[in-house]
């Protein structure tokens, strides 16, 4: 019965704290509620398990938050993404609206897009969290925002990712500076570069970058796609990839399906150029032995794209509490450090490091680059991503155009 | 005593009423899930009215006849390569030392996860593969790849020969297993004691019996071959894909709406299976027909040769390349640099190898667990309603073929249905209910092992131990299962192999929750470096490998001394 009542108020204190809105202390008495709740509640975080060092940055979360406030977080290791989509969508769709299998997801772009369209997501809540006001989110718009889409809370931001290209030192030492120049580039060393086959984010995000650089009203991208302003944004994008296919490796009659498959071609001698979403990839893959060591990386002169990742709860996990607390505890100091740090996770903090106390900023302005990442001043020029629904509009007509029967 | 007997006959009645029900109810209710989103009922995403708009969309994607055409062409070629293989090999080495030297190796190979072949064959054949290194920079000039278009050619060439190189060992194995019926060696000395070359006497004399017995394998070859997904997405074309690539990436998409162009797409992936099969059976009275000309013709004269070269060399040329692939798997996951044109690695690690064990316990155990607990239920299945079959002395049932449901429709297609079907019922994803969609796989692949050597075992042995006054319980236990037991064994490693390989059923009921060493690999393909998809794809094949291995040599230590068990 106590237990009863308990369960009763602590989810009227969760939806209080939900939709207040504002980021509360970490000692009071809402917060303390709900880690109270927390405990002894497991997690699924279901996240992309591609990746050895994610994956054991995730074991290492686990070790800590059992520890700190005794929740179990496992982590489901997803080849895609939308394997959590579908899952949320069947449970909907068969009425399991309490009881659901995902409970926490990291989810972004379209992904996001469709589980917020579809009520899949529980929220708001993001905003609400201790942790949220070392974000600055009134000095930085893109922590509410996702491919454009605002997040009014049903997500909170995880970690920053950047694209950057890089190359083969052995085999260049005058990377391209922007597409056009690429283009020049790819006719001077034929079959040196290729890009992974959209729906493929990474390949998307080329695309992406391509049309954000050639457009000539870039305003248009960020506003959701109609018809006409399709064919005068992208008319220039397809005239330069009609251009550069022919010089692609294998001529444009094949790509690559991932940047796994781009890092391979670049240790095969394949390709000498190609591009990640994590400014850190150079200096890991070589660290890895999975890229050559003569392999540097550069942002493009005019800027690149970057985002915020985040994470999300589902609208029918039976564990917000404790996702909750996981969440604020990603934007934990100790916790975005081990992200940015290459011996770990080698990813980039969202935290701003004006809201830390000085020993915390000391300890990430003490974290090492390496000489094959871009430095920081370029890492500053920055691109926005276009609203989702280019994406989706890119991409069919990319298939229309390079795919015949 | 009567009473008895009876009610084991009514125990053993409902052995194959209970494992059709089993497999074919869930694929039955996930293809209801398919069939009505395919024309446009889903409420959970609006859509509440039936309309053919969605088959109108599939057919207006680009490039989608040719998606059809190459599931359809592979589903027709890879079998027919692959049976022409095993039956060149068998005519021209049947009983010879490289009979038993292949023989030895054909069930280990058979434990190789496809991808794992896969992925193991572009490291082989591709522009900076391991042939191309050997042989550069000092023959070719080349200190680059050459830029040529092998692996993912437009063609899905290196695709079909992926699927051939792994259909070969399977063809093989059930050959084997369903030959000694036929008194092979009888049938070969008296065409041979009537002046035909070996080669040509076994093609003419053994051949035409051995078919029919593996037409039902060749259709599980014919349906995995159009509607696989693994193959296709590491060596198949990328400029369309085939189908099946095509609709996992629609019921992947974000975009919600896609389910119902992806549902519709379910369903021609089924329609292009299906008519891969019709084609095939059709193709089959055609060829019969020269065939039997061929073998009425009564020329006596050449050809032998030619078979006996190609029957010794396609077939341990096809086994070669597999190990080759493997090998080359080894050396990377060992690999710290390895650079084009170095053909061994420039620096050596077993760091990839010491990544991988921290987090294998809990995969290696649930993959067990699931392997035996479902290759338990359905060898208890399948032997159940083949000794009911027998005791009651009927005919093998018509429904017999819903057995194969599972393996012909797309998985992707009735396993999502499933789990909203689960759902329904509040099942959590649990281990049961991982083992539970195992079994719609290992069932059928232990009855198309195990069926017909069952019922080909000679009636003789039994009726005399009837004569002899055992009970038919008696001659089952003391009878049928030692004479039985190689191919149950073998049975049992290939429902190990094929439960340890799967990977949908597993992440999909289990909601991810349930991790196996295949979905750990598989996770990890998506991102990880060659070395360490190289170190999964090796630990993926190892665990069937062990189970192949006990099929081996348990007959041969049981039997050891008992020389007319030792071959079959």
């Amino acid at each position: 019965m106590f237990r009863k009542t308990l369960k009763v108020f602590v989810s009227a204190v969760l939806c209080l704290f939900a939709s207040s809105g504002l980021a509360v202390e970490e000692d009071s008495a809402e917060w303390l509620s709900i880690v109270k709740e927390a405990q002894h509640q497991t997690v699924y975080f279901n996240a992309w398990g591609g990746e050895i060092r994610t994956n054991r940055y995730l074991e290492w979360l686990a070790g800590e938050v059992e520890s700190r406030f005794g929740i179990h977080l496992q982590h489901v290791k997803l080849a895609d993404t939308a394997q959590a989509v579908s899952r949320i969508l069947a449970e909907k769709q068969a009425g399991n609206l309490n009881n659901g299998s995902v409970d926490m997801l990291w989810a972004n772009g379209e992904n996001f897009a469709a589980l917020k369209q579809n009520n899949l997501l529980y929220g708001p809540w993001a905003e609400s969290l201790p942790n949220f006001l070392l974000l600055d989110a009134d000095q930085y718009p893109e922590m509410r925002e996702d491919f454009t889409v605002p997040v009014e809370g049903y997500a909170s931001p995880w970690l920053r990712a950047q694209l950057v290209f890089y190359y083969d030192s052995e085999y260049t030492q005058q990377p391209p500076g922007s597409m056009r120049k690429l283009l020049a580039w790819v006719k001077a060393n034929p079959g040196e570069f290729i890009y992974p086959k959209p729906p493929d984010f990474l390949g998307t995000t080329f695309l992406k970058q391509a049309v954000l650089e050639l457009s000539d009203d870039r305003a248009l991208l960020y506003q959701p796609v109609s018809a006409s302003h399709f064919e005068q944004a992208t008319a220039t994008l397809w005239e330069f990839l009609d251009e550069l296919h022919p010089w692609l490796l294998r001529r444009g009659r094949y790509f690559p399906v991932s940047g796994a498959q781009l890092r391979r071609l670049v240790l095969d001698r394949e390709i000498a150029l190609a591009f990640s979403f994590n400014p850190h990839e150079v200096a890991l893959g070589i660290a890895s032995g999975e890229l050559p060591t003569s392999s540097r990386s550069y942002v493009l002169d005019g800027g690149t794209i970057s985002n915020v990742s985040f994470v999300s709860i589902a609208f029918n996990s039976p564990n917000k509490a404790a996702a909750t607390v996981v969440a604020n505890f990603l934007l934990s100091p100790v916790a975005q450090l081990r992200a940015q740090d290459s011996a770990y996770l080698g990813s980039m903090t969202v935290l701003s490091l004006n809201k830390l106390n000085k020993a915390d900023r000391q300890k990430f302005l003490a974290l090492e680059l390496g000489s094959a990442a871009p430095r920081v001043e370029q890492l500053n020029r920055k691109l926005q991503e276009p609203h989702p629904s280019w994406m989706a509009a890119i991409e069919q007509a990319w298939l229309q155009r390079y795919i015949t029967n | 005593m009567a009473a008895e007997v009876y009610n084991k006959l009514t125990m053993l009645r409902w052995a194959s009423p209970v494992m059709l029900l089993l497999l074919a109810i869930p694929v039955g209710i996930g293809l209801l899930m398919v069939l009505l989103p395919a024309f446009g009922f889903m409420p959970a995403i609006g859509g509440y009215e039936f309309t053919l708009a969605h088959w109108r969309d599939l057919f207006g994607v680009p490039g989608i006849v040719r998606s059809i055409l190459l599931s359809l062409l592979a589903g027709i070629v890879t079998p027919a390569i692959a049976l022409a293989v095993v039956f060149l090999f068998m005519a021209s080495a049947s009983a010879t030392g490289l009979d038993r030297w292949v023989r030895r190796f054909v069930s280990p190979l058979l434990a190789i996860p496809h991808a794992a072949a896969a992925f193991g064959l572009v490291f082989m054949i591709a522009p900076a593969g391991l042939l191309a290194r050997l042989i550069s920079p000092d023959l070719t000039g080349w200190d680059r790849p050459a830029d040529l278009l092998i692996v993912n050619d437009s063609y899905g060439l290196a695709m079909i020969a992926g699927l051939v190189i792994k259909e070969i060992p399977f063809l093989l194995l059930v050959a084997i297993t369903v030959l000694p019926q036929l008194n092979p060696a009888q049938r070969v000395s008296m065409a041979r004691s009537l002046g035909y070359g070996p080669s040509v006497a076994w093609l003419k004399m053994v051949a035409p019996g051995l078919y029919p017995l593996m037409r039902l394998p060749l259709v599980a070859v014919i349906a995995f071959a159009s509607a696989n997904v693994d193959v296709a997405l590491i060596l198949g074309p990328t400029l369309p894909p085939t189908l099946s690539v095509r609709l996992l990436g629609w019921f992947g998409d974000p975009d919600l709406s896609m389910r119902f162009m992806a549902a519709a797409a379910a369903l021609l992936q089924l329609g292009v299976s299906l008519l891969a099969v019709v084609s095939w059976l059709l193709g089959e009275k055609m060829v019969s027909k020269f065939y039997r000309l061929w073998v009425r013709s009564g020329n006596r004269l050449g050809g032998d040769s030619a078979i006996f070269f190609l029957g010794r060399t396609l077939l341990p040329a096809a086994l070669v390349v597999i190990g080759g692939s493997m090998l080359a798997l080894f050396l990377s996951s060992f690999s710290l640099s390895w650079r084009f044109p170095h053909a061994l690695p420039a620096s050596w690690t077993v760091q990839h190898w010491v990544d991988a064990i921290p987090g294998m316990g809990t995969p290696v155990f649930n993959t067990l667990i699931i392997a035996a607990v479902s290759t338990t239920i359905a060898l208890v299945l399948v032997v159940g309603s083949l000794e009911f079959e027998q005791r009651s002395d009927r005919k093998q049932s018509s429904a017999m073929w819903l057995l194969y449901l599972p393996l012909l429709m797309p998985q992707v297609v009735f396993l999502f249905g499933m789990v909203v079907f689960a759902e329904f019922f509040y099942w959590q994803p649990n281990l049961w209910l991982v083992i539970f969609g195992h079994l719609l796989f290992v069932v059928p692949y232990v009855f198309l092992v195990l069926s017909e050597a069952y019922r080909r075992l000679d009636p003789h042995w039994s009726q005399l131990a009837a004569a002899l006054g055992a009970s038919p319980s008696k001659t089952f236990w003391r009878i049928r299962i030692p004479l039985l037991l190689a191919p149950a064994l073998s049975a049992m490693a290939m429902g190990i192999a094929i439960s340890a390989s799967i990977f949908l059923p597993t992440q999909l009921l289990g909601a991810g929750r349930i991790a196996t060493v295949t979905t750990e690999a598989i996770a990890l393909a998506s991102g990880g470096s060659r070395s360490t998809i190289a170190t999964w794809a090796l630990l993926q094949s190892l665990l069937p490998m062990l189970g192949f291995l006990v099929a081996l040599f348990v007959p041969k230590i049981l039997w050891r001394n008992r020389i007319g068990m030792q071959e079959g």
